[in-house]
């Protein structure tokens, strides 16, 4: 009846998850609870859960991801914890089958459901708004992308607490994940979560790439799209092209599991080295699906805080294409030493090297972005620019492990820990922290406090260089990765010093709750009644904070590089606002169940799969297709807004315009 | 609050000192290229997203396949002892399977022109004639399995088996949502006529049909013909 | 998708993969039936090629291809309409970055996979089945 699940899959001999997970449902049933008492649920379900609003998924999706950037660092204390106290003669607390859940659930909650839902929230938020447009092209598969991937990160999560999470590492090597050697649900769920929210990340894939090549205002020819519009497209354009590659990897594997295959196995002509092969031409354009975003963040950023246009944008565009094309021949670098020749390697080794190109020339247009101009250290200044440091240390040590001989050396080891987390950290978690401090302020109507937003960076900063600096001496001292236990006592200074970053880190996390706090105290006196608190040079500043459902009034009219600069330059010259526009009623997509619904059918029908209960397997993927046609024999998809609605709204913008010009004028009036 | 918009101010003051823009040189100048497919003309109309976001799903689906065209490329000679291609494979069968394919990609093609033309009689007998011609497809390669797996030919038996039921059957699997999917449209096609859902629809399946036939051209050529004469 | 009917221009100067720019029916039918006998004669060439043995064995399998790919042509311009004109570039494009992922994947893991197996041990020969191809001795250096 119920396949392999029965009561022995609970781990109620283990404190550490049990103690977790009741303070989870408590928590859930707590938030549930409080939402139903105060009758919110109605507001829930309307404005967010069914809603197809390009910026409340975008909201929605940072908000799964901050949830899962907070679990997967308390995996990560957990880890670095467990290997300063288990060295020598200590075991540690953490037993060697515990462990390999932690670090395989860190990675895959990480990649898949920390940072990719941060990059594609804040890329569904504000790519339309830069475009200027009043949404993506597939307002309801947004809505079903999304909660596809909710769906993944819910089955990793359910694997705390009935079953087990896989222990084979963030990435499922066989033989080790083939069911002779991990014959537990383990490997399972990672399969079905992933493949899952896999499913909803190449969903937004295609909807931003047609978004970005098919719904820009007019006259947003390519070369005067933002930046970020651009990295966005490069982005998805990646997701397009590799996601379906790990889908089709993770099959395999899972025909394997499930059904006795031979692709990866030991015996009958299976072949491991394909999986490698294969997860790696998706896994390397990963990084730069994740990373491209940041790298559009942080030219908005660079370019908005010197009050300069971005030095070398045409450079950048082309750096950009670059990174995509190179970043599907590089794979191999991350199998050097599995034993393919001279030829392959040194192709592979130089390729790699070659990436770094791309980059170097971005790096050096921020640089020269900041030059001249007048920089003001705002807080997403301040992660743009710790970025630049912490992300060209961490590029270099990438260019070293790209070199097939000192690879050799340094695989696999805590040099590699530490390259990796080096860029990501550096380069995709600053991005996201600058892009929530800047764009905040456009989502909800006020500043975040700027104080306890320094004190997060510098705690941020100083707390990774010490936690990672140690990890990069460990490696070249010769420690592998993912050890449980440490028998040399003379890696133990280092390993302390480590954890002593974590703990600085664990204080810039503190600062950062505590700054979302305060701001939400202070919120009137960080109001933004501008729209454009940061003097923004993009299209999403024209609209108010927080901007209506439909975005823009009226459709705006591109005519140069830089549009809202180009309109705000010369409103302040000429002393007014352009013309009051002729308002016309506005058609927006209809709110939509059927995101939440298909989930609820995948997060079922996954696990039916996971414990082999084949009946509701059968029942989920049936139901899944009635929904389907539901759905499909709906007519009615769009509502109007009237144009009252529309010119009520918009003429409430254009006032607060108008007092900035008035008190510009003021000021300007004034002698220096 | 005078410190919000001091680039810009700073930046009229720069126009005022500099009229002629000697120091300012914008980039992309000039008047959007009309008709030249890049969407500078304002959002496309929603026929074109349309199709646009089905074409590149298409190619997503069709890299999905090549990853395991690759896999089969390199477990091709991996049979563990067990039957190879040249032992199995019927030629006379995949030809007839192919011609069936082919000629249900030409009808979808008619009835797509008969859905533009709005004449719902011809576009329902089109899209039925497609549907039957892809289930034969389908029963055709259902029978060959069949067939393999009695003489112990099974996916179980070697890397190549694998590799071999899981590209064709993944070809096969996409025919069957096909045909589910076919199905749906001839029941909006009757209840709901020419709508302008209905029709983006139709364009979607038939680039979906189109696309199957293009990707069971790669695979009998390289499953079949390659593995039946080498 | 707000606003779809943003720019009627753009019906005019766009054109959606797979649609059929506006003809007479019968225009159509003869432009599919073109498809349908190129695709016909080249499915049969490939299906008899080997049996006539008017080719190279080894070479057999580049003829193969080319007719494969030739044929691929004939659908994506007589069944997909897809053209070389300006209202085609992105769907041309997105094409063309679809071919090159799709290169990249299959050639690159051959390359890789069959590099990698020269490399590898000397199998010992009641392994001999379980590798790629028998065809290359691993005590032959390859060519690179």
């Amino acid at each position: 009846m119920f396949g392999k699940l029965s009561w022995a899959a609970v781990p109620l001999h283990e404190p550490i998850p049990m103690i977790t997970s009741v303070v989870v449902v408590l928590i859930l049933l707590g938030v549930i609870g409080w939402v139903v008492a105060k009758g919110h649920w109605r507001y829930i379900w309307d404005e967010w859960i069914t809603s197809v609003d390009h910026k409340r998924i975008g909201i929605m999706y940072i908000l799964l991801g901050v949830v899962m950037l907070i679990r997967g660092f308390a995996d990560a204390i957990m880890m670095r914890t467990q290997q300063a106290a288990a060295i020598g003669e200590s075991t540690g607390y953490l037993p060697p089958e515990h462990y390999n859940q932690i670090f395989s659930a860190h990675g895959t909650i990480m990649i898949f459901f920390g940072a990719m839902p941060l990059v594609i929230g804040l890329m569904n938020y504000v790519m339309p708004l830069q475009l200027g447009v009043r949404d993506v092209a597939f307002p309801t598969l947004n809505s079903v992308g999304f909660w596809l991937t909710a769906a993944g990160a819910l089955l990793v999560n359910v694997s705390l607490f009935v079953g087990e999470f896989a222990r084979t590492g963030w990435l499922p090597y066989p033989p080790l994940s083939e069911t002779t050697y991990t014959p537990g649900v383990g490997v399972d769920y990672y399969l079905w979560a992933v493949q899952i929210s896999g499913i909803g990340t190449l969903m937004t894939g295609v909807n931003l790439v047609t978004t970005v090549l098919k719904m820009r205002a007019p006259g947003m020819s390519y070369l005067r799209m933002p930046m970020f519009c651009w990295t966005t497209l490069a982005s998805n354009l990646l997701i397009v092209a590799v996601f379906p590659i790990l889908t089709a990897t993770l099959a395999m594997l899972t025909l394997d599991r499930y059904f006795g295959f031979h692709f990866f196995t030991n015996e009958a002509g299976g072949n491991q080295m394909m999986f490698v092969n294969l997860i790696w031409a998706w896994g390397h354009p990963e990084v730069y699906i994740l990373v491209l975003p940041a790298f559009g963040i942080f030219s908005e950023i660079f370019s908005t805080f010197s009050g300069k246009p971005l030095f070398g944008y045409r450079s950048m565009v082309a750096a950009t294409l670059f990174i995509v094309v190179v970043s599907c021949m590089v794979w191999l670098h991350h199998f050097f030493t599995m034993g393919a020749g001279p030829a392959v390697n040194t192709f592979f080794g130089i390729a790699s090297s070659v990436i770094a190109v791309g980059t170097g020339v971005k790096i050096y247009n921020w640089i020269f972005t900041m030059y001249g101009g007048r920089v003001r250290f705002e807080v997403p200044m301040l992660w743009s620019m710790g970025f630049l440091v912490t992300f060209v240390i961490g590029g270099m040590t990438g260019v070293l492990l790209a070199i097939p001989p000192a690879d050799f050396v340094t695989h696999n080891s805590m040099f590699l820990v530490a390259h990796f987390h080096n860029v990501i950290i550096g380069g995709v978690v600053f991005a996201v922290f600058a892009a929530l401090e800047y764009w905040f302020p456009k989502a909800f109507g006020f500043r975040l406090h700027p104080g306890w937003g320094k004190a997060a960076f510098w705690f941020a900063f100083v707390g990774f260089w010490v936690t990672f600096t140690p990890l990069y001496v460990l490696g070249l001292q010769g420690m592998t990765r993912r050890l449980q236990h440490i028998n040399y006592p003379e890696w133990a200074p280092m390993l302390y010093v480590s954890v002593a970053g974590v703990a600085i880190l664990v204080v810039g996390v503190v600062c950062q709750v505590i700054q979302l706090l305060v701001s939400i105290r202070d919120r009137d006196k960080l109001r933004d009644v501008t729209g454009d608190p940061w003097d923004g040079r993009s299209m999403e500043w024209a609209t108010p904070s927080p901007p209506p459902m439909f975005n823009f009034a009226v459709i705006p009219n591109v005519e140069g590089e830089e549009a809202y600069w180009g309109i705000k330059t010369r409103a302040i010259e000429t002393q007014r606002l352009g013309p009051e526009p002729v308002y016309k009623p506005i058609h927006m997509p209809l709110n939509s169940p059927v995101g939440v619904i298909t989930a609820f059918f995948a997060s079922v029908t996954g696990f039916a799969l996971i414990w082999h209960i084949w009946w509701l397997v059968i029942l989920g993927l049936v139901c899944a297709f009635a929904g389907f046609v539901w759905f499909a024999w709906r007519d009615i998809h769009e509502f109007e807004i009237p144009a009252e609605e529309v010119a009520r709204i918009d003429r409430a913008r254009r006032a607060a315009r108008r007092a900035i010009l008035e008190r510009v004028a003021r000021e300007q009036g004034k002698p220096a | 609050m005078s410190d919000i918009v001091p680039a810009s101010v700073e930046a009229v003051r720069r126009v005022r000192e500099d009229p002629h823009r000697l120091g300012h040189r914008g980039h992309g100048e000039g008047a959007p290229v009309m008709g030249a497919g890049h969407g500078e003309t304002g959002p496309a109309n929603s026929r074109i997203i349309v199709g646009y976001g089905f074409w590149i799903f298409l190619l997503s689906d069709i890299v999905m396949f090549s990853a395991f065209f690759a896999a089969y490329a390199v477990l091709m000679n991996a049979t563990a002892g067990g039957p190879t291609g040249r032992e199995l494979f019927e030629l006379p069968r995949v030809a007839i399977e192919t011609g069936c394919l082919l000629l249900s990609s030409f009808v979808c093609g008619l009835s797509f022109a008969a859905s533009v033309a709005k004449n719902r009689l011809w576009t329902q007998i089109f899209l039925l004639i497609t549907g039957l011609l892809g289930a034969t497809f389908l029963y055709l390669e259902i029978d060959e399995f069949i067939g393999f797996a009695a003489q112990g030919a099974t996916p179980q038996r070697s890397a190549f088996l694998s590799a071999f039921f899981s590209l064709v059957g993944l070809h096969g699997a996409h025919v069957f949502v096909g045909l589910l999917w076919l199905g749906t449209m001839m029941a909006q096609v009757q209840a709901k006529g020419f709508s302008r859902m209905v029709q983006h629809r139709l364009l979607c399946f038939n680039l979906f049909w189109h696309a199957l036939d293009i990707i069971w051209v790669a695979l009998f050529t390289v499953v079949y013909l390659m593995g039946a004469a080498t | 998708m707000s606003e779809l009917d943003y720019d009627p221009h753009d019906l005019e100067h766009d054109h959606a993969p797979g649609d059929e720019p506006p003809e007479s029916a019968g225009h159509w039918v003869m432009n599919y039936s073109i498809g349908l006998a190129l695709a016909t004669i080249l499915t049969v060439g490939s299906f008899i090629l080997p049996a006539l043995g008017l080719v190279w064995g080894p070479s057999l399998p580049v003829a193969l291809i080319v007719l494969a790919i030739a044929q691929m042509g004939v659908h994506l311009v007589f069944f997909l309409h897809i053209t070389t004109g300006p209202d085609n570039t992105n769907n041309v494009l997105a094409l063309a970055f679809g071919v090159m992922m799709v290169g990249l994947l299959v050639i690159g893991s051959i390359w890789i996979m069959v590099n990698m197996h020269h490399y590898m041990a000397p199998t010992p020969p009641e392994a001999m089945g379980h590798m790629a191809p028998p065809s290359a001795p691993s005590t032959v250096p390859p060519a690179f």
